[in-house]
């Protein structure tokens, strides 16, 4: 480890909290997402326990409507949405680039402290009483009905959303500006063609969540009945304006995840990625189309059959371009060195399960088949796949490979191929089954359920508990390499990037001479040998 | 400083790119902000055409076009500023500035006025609101939406008041120059967001229904 290294410049505790080191900002981004994490996995849990049996024998109904909501407000605002970006990617960006931070140092921080503050609301909310609505915070029940914490609680997201604009602005505005000599677009990796479309989307879907927050608040704070039915107002325009933001937000969940799978898969098949630039545009295609499909979630709401299927043919289109990424994934391990270190098991994993969720994806947007499953386990599981087994089993694979870059000190390889595989089976063994129960016809968000599929529940359950080992697993042998793990080289894959050429962990301001990029970004010799992106 | 680039940029003028991508990366943000309560507008308008039109000839015309003037005349100052701290002449360009932020001022004035006035005309929802006629139900949507609209706008009129005070300040101070102006263009870009904002607002909420 250099002397001087961005972890060891200045240790005292206001040096990291005032930071503006984006290398100091995705570290302190990943003790929250972290905190996070397992509280909304401790919900989890709960909800697991208390489906073990048919019978309400844990919690209460409307204890049980608390836990599902705090479940899915704190995975989906305060861990999936920031997770790639504010980490892997606050920490790799200007190292890819070749840059010494982000464009805006300072706004990095603030949208930090954001969404530390967000979340705090938003757990307040749940302290004092939690809230029953689902993350989703339909009206009218979400503005006149519910007796939980509505405002707090979306106070706490609107808040967060601050912190995810920041974040998309900062990634768009360094990857336009700030790229060294010679990285011209078609030179950059994957990782940041998918984060510069998962940006996109952070601009310009959230500002329309923060307003439906603000009108649900308002709503119900003085009354103006915007969605109120007796004054006039639409539950639909919500539910529209709803999902205008939160389908495209699981695209901000799953292309950075995207991202990072293209450069596991190039570095462990030795190979450039098969079709760089279909990969590359196919993340833009996404974004684009994926703004135009979020009526698919809205087929039993009672809106036009005319829009029912446009929606449900923009929803087959959107499923073009991530069949591009996986087949060209696949494609680039044919003839490669593939090597099976705990990266590429994630990554391997990860095409897996995207896989069954991107085709029970297509049924769901079947007219005639979703009428069948909507609010079903079905879609449970479908949107599980894609968002835990394919977005968090990618933050799994990014985080073990950018590891060494990151503490300077390599993971115990054993134990992290334990984990992957576990993580493996213990996701399989607990959704797989739900998709089974969805088409028996049990209902989302109910406690209780006919006896006969108890069957499914209690595999489902077991399948969570060893998915909660196997989630624990990296918590701790990961910290114990901070301070036991072998010293790191600075590329320890042998990998093309720029960010492998400077030390690990890399010093302040990252590279001592702005690197001059003379070659595209997976560029191996037939034999499997790198030539780095500067040679 | 203000002559030599911050620690992550080659030089000013990649700086300089760089605040201007920022702003308009922010404003698109916004567009989508401001578009969202539009868009919710134009359903209940067309759901609601006479109810709107009969509410829309409740709001305060002179009021409204006299604040759309003053607004695009700050914005006038704003660009002439913004001109003149490029030629170096920082402290006139504070002094319109100064100028704008006082106009901006005076349209926060009037709009409290304008409230004021509708709180005693029982046009504001939840207090006391009485709306006679078979339209009492969308004009209540209708102030709903202006009370919204006009409020989040405010919001923002205040935040480029403290925006401008600032440039005009640092302006007089000579912290602008022909090489480095970038805060003082991404500020006048914000400012005439903000009035094309009110420019939508004005069309939407005060002309509807008065045609005829």
């Amino acid at each position: 480890m250099s002397a001087r290294s961005y972890l060891t410049d200045d240790t005292r505790l206001t040096s990291w909290l005032f930071t503006t080191d984006h290398k100091r900002i995705a570290i302190l981004f990943f003790v929250g997402i972290t905190l996070f994490f397992f509280i909304g996995g401790a919900a989890a849990t709960l909800i697991r326990l208390e489906l073990a049996t048919p019978q309400a024998d844990l919690v209460r109904a409307d204890v049980y409507n608390r836990l599902f909501t705090i479940h899915g407000v704190v995975m989906v605002w305060f861990f999936l949405i920031p997770s790639i970006p504010a980490t892997l990617g606050n920490f790799v960006v200007p190292l890819m680039i070749g840059a010494r931070d982000l464009a805006f140092p300072r706004l990095n921080l603030a949208s930090f402290y954001l969404f530390m503050f967000g979340g705090l609301v938003t757990l307040y909310a749940v302290f004092v009483g939690g809230i029953d609505t689902g993350w989703t915070f339909y009206t009218p029940f979400s503005t006149m009905y519910s007796n939980g914490h509505v405002v707090l609680a979306v106070t706490g997201v609107f808040i967060t959303g601050f912190s995810s604009i920041l974040t998309g602005l900062n990634f768009i505005v360094t990857i336009h500006g700030l790229r060294a000599p010679g990285l011209t677009w078609y030179r950059l990796p994957l990782f940041l063609w998918s984060l510069y479309a998962t940006s996109v989307i952070l601009v310009l879907a959230t500002p329309v969540l923060a307003m439906t927050l603000l009108l649900i608040a308002l709503d119900r704070v003085a009354g103006i009945g915007i969605f109120d039915p007796a004054r006039g107002g639409d539950p639909l325009l919500f539910q529209h304006l709803c999902w205008f933001y939160s389908h495209p937000a699981v695209y901000i969940m799953i292309l950075p995840s995207m991202g990072v799978i293209s450069e596991l898969i190039a570095c462990f098949s030795r190979k450039a990625v098969f079709g760089y630039k279909f990969v590359a545009w196919a993340s833009l295609a996404i974004a684009a189309v994926g703004f135009l499909v979020w009526g698919h979630h809205m087929f039993v709401s009672g809106q036009s059959v005319f829009a029912g299927l446009v929606f449900s043919f923009m929803s087959f289109v959107v499923a073009v371009p991530s069949a591009i990424k996986v087949f060209n994934w696949t494609a680039t391990l044919h003839k490669g060195w593939v090597r099976l270190d705990a990266p590429m098991l994630y990554a391997l994993g990860f095409i897996g399960l995207f896989t069954m969720g991107g085709l029970t994806g297509l049924f769901l947007a079947c007219l005639a088949y979703d009428v069948y499953v909507t609010d079903t386990y079905f879609v449970v599981a479908h949107f599980h796949y894609i968002m835990v087994g394919g977005m968090v089993t990618a933050y799994f694979g990014g985080l073990h490979y950018w590891w060494p870059k990151i503490t300077g000190r390599m993971y115990p390889e054993y134990w992290a191929r334990a984990a992957a595989i576990l993580i493996f089976f213990g996701f399989n063994l607990t959704f797989f089954p739900q998709f089974i129960l969805g088409v028996l016809g049990m209902p989302r968000r109910y406690h209780v359920y006919p006896p006969e599929l108890q069957v499914w529940h209690v595999l489902s359950s077991a399948g969570a508990s060893i998915l909660a080992v196997a989630y624990l697993l990296p918590l701790f042998y990961l910290v114990w390499s901070m301070f036991y793990g072998a010293r790191a080289p600075a590329n320890p894959w042998g990998a093309t990037g720029l960010e492998w050429l400077t030390t690990s962990p890399p010093p302040k301001h990252n590279f001592d001479v702005t690197p001059i990029v003379r070659r595209s970004p997976y560029d191996y010799t037939l034999s499997g040998e790198a030539r780095p992106q500067n040679a | 400083m203000p002559e030599t680039p911050a620690f992550q940029f080659v030089d000013l003028r990649q700086q300089h790119a760089v605040a201007q991508l920022g702003m308009w990366t922010f404003l698109a943000t916004e567009v989508l902000f401001f578009g969202n309560l539009i868009l919710a507008y134009c359903v209940y308008r067309s759901a609601y055409p006479d109810g709107f039109a009969e509410a829309a000839r409740h709001t305060q015309i002179a009021i409204g076009t006299a604040n759309t003037a003053i607004l695009l005349t700050s914005s006038f100052l704003v660009a002439w500023a913004v001109a003149l701290v490029r030629l170096n002449a920082g402290r006139i360009a504070a002094i319109l500035f100064a100028g704008a932020a006082a106009l901006a001022c005076i349209f926060l004035l009037l709009k409290g006025l304008e409230y004021r006035i509708e709180y005693t005309e029982h046009l504001v929802p939840g207090f006391f609101f009485t709306f006679g006629g078979p339209n009492q139900t969308s004009a209540w949507l209708f102030f709903s939406f202006y009370f919204v609209a006009t409020g989040v706008h405010a919001l923002h009129v205040g935040i480029g008041i403290v925006v401008l005070v600032v440039i005009a300040l640092k302006a007089r101070c000579g912290a602008y120059s022909a090489r480095y102006h970038a805060p003082a263009s991404v500020a006048g870009l914000y400012w005439h967001f903000v009035d094309l904002i009110w420019v939508f607002l004005f069309a939407l909420i005060y002309l509807p229904g008065r045609a005829s």
